[in-house]
């Protein structure tokens, strides 16, 4: 890898895998219960110093809840001390409006909460928890601080159809920023796949729904729709490239080029209690391996969109192929695009209104556990 | 949207305006994202204060770089930025 690369502008620390809910499609690694222990106030004092002067600027406590941390505002106030802009991605449980007031004084600039759905039956269903009630009073806290209001919503099967009572909600809330992002297939959505891939159908109605939304509401709300990649022909610049922009830390110290590669095999990402940031983005080998375009073979070698698309998601291309320098299979230049297709035909032929409730494997201890012992997923056939 | 020259601007709810020293440039940040100000930009957002009309920007920007007839171009990105969201007018 020839030359200096930019400075991670986006740290993201996943401060606790501790989580209140359960939800199906969780991108957190599905044998999370059995890592070692978290990293101290004081680690994470150091390591947010240690990024700021590697240059980055957007800072994500995120989880699991990060409000499980009862120094979430040590850190914060830290953080906005040292000029990051601090975002906290929260699903609201264990927010209060004292904590909302603590963490106002200590400068958090943005609070997102997620909901499940505009249904308590099926937000609740969703996350294995009774919250629905509590996440519309923690809205309307989050807005009374003059937070700006981020509502996020992962959508799939079971929800897509909900997506204009889904805008509803968010205008009824006043919120400016409004993030609809289909579930992304890796951790505990990929387990859950064949239950969660929208229709082709479900997804142009959602579009269009959100589309007329749009127009109604101006620029009063921003309206982000993150298409699911499988229904794409064209793989997503995943991270903007390997090592490019983003630096994840995982609550036990390690540091990962996006949520998801701590599955890779073959690698041996550096942590944080034994190596600072500079040295991990800039010269570790776990850092440099996806790099530039070296790595790359065919089709993504000789192709003309490789410095447009990276070749699309290593973790991915793993994950359905084997070989994480594969081109990411949904890419129809990929030899393996056929395990995307054949994934949206067995959702397709399945009902797109689940009457009876689908089975599916809820994010807790007890099956991260069991699930790990299984060791991970194979790559589907 | 034009903007009149009696207007005083803020910036948005949750937007922040500060110098990166490692990039060499003025950001505006806001939630889960950032632009990086080229130097003009930077210089004009810089005024953008919740307090100064916008033909006292243009008469502060006229003064630190003299010579040159800002008017429109200060008029244009102010018009830009107000369209990106990333400003607005004080409620009076």
């Amino acid at each position: 890898m020839p030359g200096q690369p930019n400075p991670p502008l986006w740290l993201n620390v996943e401060l606790t895998y501790r989580c209140p809910l359960h939800c199906v499609y969780c991108s957190n690694p599905v044998d999370y219960a059995t890592y070692g222990p978290e990293l101290a106030t004081e680690d994470w004092l150091r390591v947010l110093r240690e990024g700021r002067s590697l240059g980055a600027t957007q800072l994500g406590f995120s989880g699991g809840e990060p409000l499980v941390r009862d120094d979430l505002e040590v850190l914060v106030t830290e953080a906005r001390r040292l000029g990051y802009y601090t975002n906290l991605i929260t699903s609201g449980i264990g927010l209060n409006e004292a904590r909302v007031a603590r963490l106002k004084e200590g400068g958090l600039d943005h609070i997102q909460v997620s909901f499940q759905d505009s249904t308590r039956e099926m937000n609740d269903f969703l996350s294995s928890t009774r919250t629905f009630e509590l996440k519309r009073k923690i809205a309307k806290l989050v807005k009374q601080y003059d937070y700006p209001m981020v509502l996020n919503v992962v959508l799939h099967r079971l929800n897509i159809d909900h997506v204009q009572e889904l805008l509803e909600m968010a205008e009824q809330l006043e919120a400016e920023y409004v993030e609809l992002a289909n579930t992304q297939y890796y951790g505990w959505a990929y387990l859950n796949r064949d239950q969660l891939l929208p229709t082709r159908e479900q997804l142009e109605r959602a579009e269009e729904v959100t589309n007329r939304f749009r127009e109604r509401v101006g620029n009063k709300m921003k309206i982000y729709f993150v298409v699911p990649d499988y229904h794409e022909n064209r793989p997503k610049a995943c991270m903007n490239g390997w090592g490019s922009v983003f630096l994840n830390l995982t609550a036990d110290g390690l540091a990962l080029p996006c949520h998801e590669a701590r599955m890779l095999p073959g690698f041996d990402f550096p942590n944080v209690r034994e190596h600072d940031l500079r040295s991990i983005w800039v010269d570790s080998p776990a850092f440099n391996r996806y790099r530039g375009d070296q790595w790359m073979k065919e089709p993504c070698r000789g192709c003309p969109d490789k410095m447009k698309d990276y070749g699309g998601c290593r973790c991915q291309a793993y994950l359905l192929t084997g070989d994480a320098a594969n081109a990411d299979p949904v890419c129809d230049r990929s030899p393996h695009h056929a395990l995307v297709t054949r994934a949206l035909e067995r959702a397709a032929a399945a009902p797109a209104r689940v009457e009876t409730k689908p089975v599916l494997l809820f994010r807790d201890d007890k099956n991260s556990r069991a699930l790990s012992q299984k060791r991970a997923p194979a790559p589907a056939a | 949207m034009a903007i009149a020259e009696d207007t005083v601007l803020q910036l948005a709810r949750g937007h922040r305006f500060q110098w990166e020293s490692v990039q060499s440039a003025h950001v505006l940040l806001y939630p889960e994202g950032m632009v990086k100000l080229g130097t003009s930009a930077g210089e004009i957002l810089k005024r953008v204060d919740g307090r100064t009309p916008v033909a006292a920007i243009i008469a502060d920007l006229e003064r630190a770089f003299p010579g040159a007839d800002l008017r429109r171009d200060v008029t244009e990105f102010l018009e830009h930025a107000h369209g990106k969201g990333w400003i607005h007018a004080r409620p009076a």
